[in-house]
């Protein structure tokens, strides 16, 4: 099972726990599959995705979007100019200045959250405190109103060694849960049986269809339509599983990316993109650094920083960038005090966010920090704001509503709004 | 030198301290026992005269931290080693000047300096891997390195010469230690220091690496201080230990822990000729002074510090020991016994 658990720091908000994910699950399950509101035909088909990089644990602002280069709490990095002129990111990303000018910053995030299951909660959602579960992911929602009825393949992709959320679909139903890769390998149990020819496996399948449907015609409910999905979409992989294989994509390509895990997850995002997967969300573990976070910066970006910037690279040069949105993001950032251990704690109060690609002004800064990076300085925002940014970039009315079995419910915080500026 | 003073590490006490305004990452005595040197949270190297304590800064050659430091024999020029990659030379004594060299010597942190014992050849390492070799012309640094030693697979975070001069040691973030000719070539694979190194699954990442590096007087020992034990990576949840090693046949003669199992990392290890390796470390349990005698895996004495301890250097005479904390002090401790 998928855990938010951070062992770093132990806290009890870290656990998911299991009765929690099942029941509300069950939930989902009772209230899925229903019809579409009219909002969302309208971005269906469209091929707007979205591409999430979670940097999970809170990786440093200071080491990455928004660095303070000889202050007290700088660090011992410098920054480089990047492809848009008059701005710097930190040393540590030599690949990704160079792509800045299709991507965009928010250095002005703020917030209360400075505990992981909470900031996890808070920026997969877009509100405040959620309870686990009540609230879908934004994963769920990009699928609810992206991907198209017909589509094959989930719409809602995890790719993660370790940590991140479970793709809580909530009210929206199971069909736009998160479906998780491990390990940049195909979903486990999508090959058929070596003893079962394809011809025996669509007869058997089509025995199963027939006594669901006569069990359906007289005791049809929301959980028999679930499980019905789910075989379905069970069928679907078995027939789609090629899509996951990054052993297929060229030599050339995997060296590109690297062989590292998050090397050959960028690859696999990749393909899933350009396969119409309407949201994946690649995990990058882990960036709790509390202790030695510049020895352990320089380890994990020095992983991030290739693939990623190969990875919108090779979507510019694809023609999918501008379809496709990428955010890259943690439940929070880092306390601009350096600790007695070379380490930098839990920071929500001035943090940073990328975004670029589809709907997004390339090369946008917005907001500011203070000179040592303790305080933003210039138009505040949250995950609230970034929430309804997203959708607005692929083109959904963030303040529209879902109508699910006869309830309305906000696709995004009602009291929040999209951060104009940052939009093309 | 005469034979230096017998010390009793019982009877240590702090003689003289000195506040910075940033936390302290380095320091290092010079030989003629005028000076101290630290490197902090800035890009300067700071200077201390012993007599008095009167500070003064070397800056405008550096733009990241200083975490290595070094001297010529004669005590007439320091070297210093930076964040960000540069090597520099500095004339010691006097108002500060300007850098007599300022060489991009490293791809990313520069973590070491070692100066051979008859001044003539300068060593560095770094997050690119490489050892390399510096001839000492004429008193200055050559411009290019004379040897560029190849082999590590990780970030190489110590270097060390044999007292003697004989030959040159280096280790890196896996705690694989190599040794490398007077010439800089690489002479073999010496053995590795495995306490101080893990692979964290649940984080995805390295936890470890040399911290601090010197060899027994007589060449017979090398030892390599970092973490152990870790439980937790990025908590920095460990022991400071300390891998002493065999020169010889690089097998581990002893690891050095703390008594009490305390948190933290072993930022600075001496060798004292009265047989006893010196210590300090920093984390969760604070920062300590330790003493082990030779041969022994727990300390005999422990000093409590007011702060963690991040690198740590004996005087010429042997008889004090500098300790460069995180609250931004440089604190000077004598060894010797208390006057009656």
């Amino acid at each position: 099972m998928p855990s938010n658990t951070n062992p770093a720091c132990g806290s009890a908000d870290h656990a998911l726990s299991r009765r929690a994910l099942l029941g509300g699950m069950a939930a989902a399950a009772a209230t899925g599959l229903v019809r579409r509101p009219a909002l969302a035909k309208s971005v269906q088909g469209s091929g707007k995705r979205v591409l999430q990089i979670f940097l999970h644990g809170g990786v440093s602002q200071l080491e990455t979007w928004d660095p303070k280069p000889g202050t007290a709490t700088g660090g011992p990095f410098r920054a480089i100019p990047t492809s848009v002129p008059g701005l710097h990111i930190s040393e540590l990303l030599p690949h990704t200045a160079l792509q800045m000018h299709r991507l965009g910053l928010i250095r002005s995030m703020t917030n209360a959250s400075d505990d992981h299951g909470r900031g996890q909660r808070e920026i997969f959602s877009g509100r405040n405190q959620p309870a686990p579960l009540d609230i879908p992911d934004l994963g769920a929602v990009v699928a609810k109103t992206c991907m198209p009825d017909d589509f094959p393949l989930p719409g809602h992709v995890l790719i993660r060694g370790a940590g991140g959320g479970p793709g809580n679909a909530s009210y929206l139903g199971p069909r736009y849960a998160g479906v998780i890769m491990e390990d940049a390998k195909p979903p486990a149990f999508t090959d058929r049986p070596e003893g079962l020819s394809p011809e025996a496996d669509r007869r058997r399948s089509g025995l199963r269809s027939r006594f669901n449907d006569r069990f359906a015609s007289r005791r049809r409910t929301a959980d028999t339509e679930a499980y019905t999905f789910s075989y379905g979409q069970a069928l679907d992989l078995l027939d789609q599983r090629k899509v996951f294989d990054v052993s297929l994509e060229s030599a050339r390509d995997q060296e590109r990316y690297g062989k590292h895990e998050f090397g050959r997850h960028c690859l696999m995002a990749r393909r899933l993109l350009e396969h119409g997967v309407s949201f994946v969300q690649v995990n990058h573990s882990n960036y709790d650094t509390h202790f030695e976070n510049f020895d352990f910066h320089i380890e994990q970006l020095g992983e991030f920083d290739q693939p990623f910037a190969t990875l919108v690279s090779d979507l510019a040069a694809r023609g999918l960038l501008e379809d496709t949105l990428v955010c890259v993001m943690s439940e929070f950032g880092r306390t601009p005090r350096i600790n007695a251990g070379y380490g930098r704690d839990h920071w929500g109060k001035s943090w940073s966010v990328l975004l670029g690609g589809a709907g997004i002004q390339p090369g946008a800064v917005i907001g500011a920090t203070s000179a040592d990076g303790t305080e933003v300085t210039d138009r505040p925002v949250d995950h609230g704001h970034v929430f309804h940014t997203i959708l607005q970039g692929v083109g959904v009315d963030s303040t529209a509503d879902f109508h699910i079995g006869g309830s309305d419910f906000p696709i995004a915080d009602p009291a929040k709004e999209p951060i104009r500026e940052m939009l093309a | 030198m005469p034979d230096p003073a017998p010390i009793d590490p019982a009877a240590a006490h702090e003689i003289a301290s000195h506040k910075h305004d940033r936390p302290l990452v380095s320091c290092a005595w010079d030989p003629l026992g005028k000076f101290v040197l630290f490197g902090s949270e800035d890009s300067a190297v700071h200077r201390l005269g012993i007599d008095g304590m009167a500070a003064a800064a070397f800056t405008g050659a550096h733009d990241s931290w200083v975490r290595a430091l070094g001297f010529s024999p004669d005590g007439r020029f320091c070297f210093s080693g930076g964040y960000d990659g540069r090597l520099c030379q500095w004339t010691l004594d006097g108002e500060p000047a300007p850098p007599l060299r300022a060489l991009q010597a490293h791809d990313g942190w520069l973590r070491a300096i070692a100066v051979s014992p008859d001044g003539t050849k300068l060593a560095t390492s770094g997050n690119d891997k490489l050892v390399k070799l510096w001839t000492i012309v004429d008193g200055l640094i050559a411009e290019t390195p004379t040897a560029i030693g190849t082999g590590h697979e990780s970030h190489v975070y110590e270097v060390a010469w044999k007292p003697d001069g004989s030959g040159l040691a280096s280790c890196d973030l896996k705690g694989n230690v190599k040794e490398w000719s007077p010439a800089g070539a690489l002479v073999r694979d010496v053995g590795k220091a495995e306490a101080l190194w893990k692979y964290d699954e649940g984080f995805r990442a390295d936890i470890g690496g040399a911290r601090a590096i010197a060899f027994r007087a007589d060449g017979a020992q090398l030892a390599v201080g970092g973490i152990t034990a870790v439980t937790n990576a990025f908590a920095g949840v460990g022991h400071p230990g300390v891998s002493v090693l065999e020169w010889g046949d690089g097998k581990l003669a002893t690891l050095l822990e703390p008594k009490e199992k305390q948190q933290g990392v072993c930022w600075g290890i001496a060798w004292h000729p009265q047989g006893i390796w010196v210590q300090v470390a920093g984390g969760g349990s604070g920062g300590w002074l330790r003493f082990f005698k030779a041969g022994e895996a727990n300390e005999f004495h422990a000093v409590k510090l007011p702060a963690n301890g991040r690198s740590l250097a004996l005087s010429p005479d042997k008889s004090k020991v500098a300790v460069a904390l995180a609250d931004g002090h440089l604190k000077i401790f004598s060894l010797l016994p208390k006057p009656a």
